[in-house]
């Protein structure tokens, strides 16, 4: 069928139509709660203005020759239609708020409204980051708590807080990395970077922004980095290992202590993804296992919400040895307790700072969240969110141990539980069947195919939001297609998911001939 | 403590259920003298309220822009949100999603996202655009990344009119990189002539308009003159209002065009979160960093949206990957697409004529006092004045004191340069004539009470 716009929403020549679909199908197209939305561009029109604006008193301009002779050809909605059209859009998402989201690596848990409404207040919100520092001394508070709460958690003396995300927090970590070996005069030997080969993608390629060499650790068989084989990388050309801990596979890294000690030993730095953090906040303090730099992703164990994919914060922990190559800008505190910033590297206290990451000071939304989420929370709280969330990912682990297969045994994981597909072998399914069956059964999917190093991996991350009610009910959906799958029956996943918005889409055919915006049609001739 | 919902006798049945009896047995692989057998020196548990107390303390110590007359600009720009965005980027279903990996549950994000790249590929005057980077200044040095990428060459030049904070940013990743940058001096009449510096070595050159001192650039002859020495030009705009108005980047030949995306849908907030826009030829797509959002079809014919080209990205390309990013501006991006969509191009070229009167108003009567000259040739909504021999930072301090936020000294910028009497003053459609009344009352008697030094 055609929508308004005759583009078609149902074409005939593609897959057919399902039994059921195609016996009920509407006149619109719609199914009642479900509405099949247009591009804004195919409703909209040039005519329309959803913002009242008025008619400037006369000037002259001062645009040089520089003027546009037109508009630029964009639709606009009015209000009730842009309303429409996103409250409809926005029913075609899953969030947390809408059910379990076991994503590992992504710690997808409850998003509390209360750090909304305080990042939201004027005096955060609607305030400009070049303002004289006299008139935002509640802004350097926040940032100076946020940082006396990171610190205190991780056991470090110094944080950057500037960092947009992890990956930029990576970033962060090894320019302070490079900086430091630069300043030892053995930035031309010190060029290889090791990471293991569970480690997650940002990884290497940060490491190979920076121009290392990347090597990879092997994967072991119990999922662990082994001392051995990290030694036998080691030498004066090793400038930094990325260990993630706990690491992907979801385990605390038993030998990190002696890595990080032999690390040190032949001259290199340790920098830990932090990513996985949850596990162990209140619990393990970073700074006690030989760490040099870890990011923390804010919007992941301290809830300044996904979005959607960002915006995120990736402060990053510093260890003495690297505190002075922190990049501008941060907080001094002055002797009377004025706060102020310092935002020039290469003077005072910012002698040796390596450079700059950002215009600006960082994620002040995102840091209001966290402390928000922090001082909720208090240090009982979030050590207790932190045991909550391995007891969770365990009780997952423990229930579903006897019809899945985990790659390392039944011994127990940290905030996350990781699955194999060799349970699958023989049923013709695989990892991506059973996570689209899951969607039918009103669940996101669990993290599939990461780590790498885990074949057809289901990393099943609960965290600390889900009541018992919750769990118990995803473990027998899981434990229901984990039989329907042995039993063969086949339908159930293949077809998956039948009651989502849309069906499995056509990954081939978006690389093969990228669409990547929208065009005004062109008249038919 | 409400955001947990386990009680005691959960916790007690699962930890049966695991097989244990108590949930550090769950930690025996951390090392035995690193387990704390103890919650960390940090204060206890709060309620709403007391955080609520705590917070808005904090906040009140901040003077809001919309307190008081506001006139800062300089990379940030105080602009009106509608109230339909601010409800819609808080709906559950956006807020509480994360990046659109299952995409047939997650075609809001992505069906936004196609929107956003479309909105910011027209504004920007290019082909294509990606679903956004973290802000203005990190997407200035991924583009000279990519840049060195296409041209396999490693010098890139900076004009001297680019915000100082974006060269840096641009001169630390790349520096460490092993991209060599050559940074022009500060420009504040956009005199330099950059078309000299660009020879055989150069991968791009990299121009503002308009420029940190708020002078708009004839971009064409540059574009022209990197042509021809198989450079390219990458164009970088710090206030998007200014697209409704000005000849797009992409129209006056720009190879990759970055924007900071703040000005549409996004509030001031202390410098972040923001949102980069990235655009660029649709030939080089495949050397563009960060996330893409396709138009495909599901199994039944119908029309969705899947993220693409992803051969590109590190979850796929690891150490060769055009970028390490991933997590990038989501809600931002949607905040952005929620103005645009309510604007349209004949709204946005509306707003932008508000602020370019509004800003031409401003200067006239600032270059009316004596001692306080406006020094562009051109401008949008944002100028330089020199205030003959005044150290502006002093000036705005004073006329902070005076309830006014007066503008940004370009020694905050740019400390050192020489440039200490110069102030850069922003104005947009929020600034009534009031607030131009009370700034040059104020400016008068804080000039009046310094002498010139
Ligand atoms: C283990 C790990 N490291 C790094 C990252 C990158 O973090 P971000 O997406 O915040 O850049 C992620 C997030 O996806 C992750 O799971």
């Amino acid at each position: 069928m055609l929508n308004r716009q005759g583009r078609p929403t149902i074409t005939g020549d593609a897959a057919p139509v399902a039994a059921s679909a195609a016996e009920h199908r509407t006149f619109t197209g719609n199914r009642a709660l479900q509405q099949i939305e247009p591009l804004l561009f195919e409703i909209g029109s040039t005519e329309r203005c959803g913002v009242d604006l008025d008619e400037p008193a006369p000037f002259t301009a001062r645009l040089g020759a520089l003027e546009a002779a037109a508009p630029v050809d964009l639709p606009a909605l009015s209000e009730p239609e842009t309303m429409r059209h996103f409250v409809r859009l926005s029913q075609k998402n899953y969030g947390i708020d809408t059910g379990m989201f076991p994503l590992g690596s992504c710690t997808m848990k409850h998003n509390p409204r209360l750090n909304e409404r305080m990042a939201r207040l004027p005096g955060f919100a609607d305030v400009h980051p070049l303002q004289p520092v006299a008139t935002v001394q509640g802004a350097l508070a926040v940032m100076d708590q946020l940082a006396h709460w990171l610190l205190t958690l991780t056991g470090m003396p110094a944080v950057a807080l500037s960092p947009k995300a992890g990956a930029h927090g990576e970033l962060l970590g090894l320019m302070a990395i490079k900086a430091a070996i630069a300043a030892r005069g053995e930035g031309e030997t010190r060029n290889v970077v090791l990471v293991p080969e569970s480690a997650h993608g940002t990884n290497p390629a940060t490491a190979a922004l920076l121009g290392f060499r990347v090597k990879s650790v092997p994967a072991r068989d119990d999922g662990a980095v082994h001392l051995d084989d990290v030694v036998g990388l080691l030498g004066p050309d090793v400038a930094a290992i990325m260990l993630t801990n706990p690491n992907t596979c979801g385990l605390f890294e038993p030998q990190i202590v002696e890595i990080a000690a032999a690390l040190h030993a032949a001259g290199g730095y340790f920098y830990c993804d932090g990513a996985n953090f949850n596990a162990i906040v209140g619990k393990v303090r970073p700074g006690d296992l030989g760490v040099d730099a870890m990011h923390i992703n804010l919007h992941k164990t301290f809830s300044t919400p996904h979005g959607g994919g960002g915006p995120g914060a990736g402060p990053v922990v510093l260890s003495e040895r690297l505190a002075p190559f922190a990049p501008v800008p941060f907080v001094r505190k002055g002797a009377d307790g004025q706060l102020s910033l310092v935002e020039q590297a290469g003077e005072g206290e910012a002698a040796q700072a390596f450079g700059r990451l950002t215009a600006f000071h960082g994620q002040m939304g995102m840091y209001v969240r966290a402390l928000s989420f922090m001082l909720s929370h208090g240090g009982d709280g979030l050590r207790q969110a932190s045991e909550d969330a391995v007891l969770s990912a365990n009780y997952v682990r423990a229930s579903l141990a006897d019809l899945l297969t985990a790659p390392f045994g039944d011994r127990p994981c940290m905030h996350e539980a990781l699955f194999d597909d060799a349970w699958l072998k023989d049923t013709g399914l695989t990892t991506l069947d059973i996570a689209k069956a899951l969607i039918d059964e009103g669940f996101h999917p669990m993290t599939v195919y990461f780590p790498l190093v885990v074949h057809g991996a289901m990393l099943i991350e609960p965290t600390e939001s889900e009541s018992k009610v919750s769990l118990d009910l995803f473990i027998a959906a899981m434990r229901d297609l984990a039989m329907a799958a042995k039993r063969g029956d086949a339908g159930r996943f293949t077809g998956a998911p039948r009651h989502a918005p849309l069906r499995r889409l056509d990954e081939t055919r978006a690389a093969r001939q990228p669409v990547l915006r929208w065009t005004r049609p062109q008249p038919v001739a | 403590m409400r955001y947990l919902p386990l009680s005691g006798a959960d916790r007690a049945i699962m930890l049966e259920r695991i097989g244990v009896s108590a949930v550090d047995a769950l930690f025996a692989d951390a090392p035995p003298e690193c387990l704390r057998d103890q919650a960390p020196d940090l204060p206890r548990r709060k309620g709403e309220m007391a955080v609520e107390r705590e917070l808005g303390r904090l906040a009140a110590r901040n003077v809001s822009a919309g307190s008081v007359p506001f006139f800062l600009g300089a990379g940030a720009y105080r602009h009106h949100v509608p109230a339909t965005v601010d409800h819609l980027i808080q709906r559950s279903e956006f807020l509480t999603s994360y990046t659109p990996y299952q995409p047939e549950i997650a075609q809001g994000t992505l069906q936004y996202l196609f929107e956003f790249q479309t909105q910011a590929a027209a504004l920007t005057g290019m082909e294509v655009a990606n679903a956004s980077m973290y802000d203005g200044s990190t997407a200035c040095a991924e583009a000279v990344l990519m840049a060195q990428r296409i041209t396999r060459r490693k010098r890139a030049v900076l004009s001297g009119g680019l915000h100082p904070h974006y060269a840096e940013v641009t001169r630390t990743v790349c520096g460490f990189a092993g991209d060599s940058i050559s940074s022009l001096p500060p420009d504040v009449a956009a005199s330099e002539d950059i078309i000299s510096q660009i020879g055989p070595d150069t991968s791009c050159v990299v121009v503002q308009s308009p420029d940190v001192f708020g002078n708009l650039r004839d971009l064409a002859p540059i574009a022209e003159a990197a042509r021809r020495a198989g450079a390219l030009l990458v164009a970088v705009v710090t206030e998007a209002v200014s697209f409704g108005l000005l000849t797009s980047p992409g129209a006056q030949g720009a190879d990759i065009v970055v924007a900071e995306g703040q000005s549409i849908g996004n509030a001031l907030n202390f410098g972040g979160p923001y949102v980069g826009l990235f655009a660029a030829r649709s030939k080089f797509v495949r050397q563009m960093p960060g996330r893409l959002c396709g138009e495909t079809v599901d199994a039944d014919g119908r029309r969705g949206f899947v993220l693409t080209l992803s051969a590109r990205e590190q979850h796929i390309r690891r150490d060769k990957a055009t970028s390490n990013i991933c997590t990038n501006s989501g809600l931002c991006c949607l905040a952005f697409t929620i103005h645009m969509t309510l604007l349209g191009g004949h709204g946005l070229r509306q707003l932008a004529r508000i602020n370019h009167a509004n800003a031409v108003a401003l200067a006239d009567r600032l270059a009316a006092l004596p001692g306080v000259t406006v020094l562009n040739h051109s401008f949008f909504n944002e100028f330089t004045v020199r205030l003959a021999g005044r150290d502006a930072a002093d000036v705005v301090e004073r006329l902070a004191a005076r309830g006014v936020l007066g503008g940004v000294p370009v020694s905050r910028l740019l400390p050192g340069a020489g440039l200490d009497d110069l102030l850069l003053v922003a104005s947009t459609e929020v600034n009534t004539d009031e607030d131009r009344t009370a700034f040059v009352d104020a400016l008068a008697a804080v000039l009046g009470e310094i002498a010139a030094c």
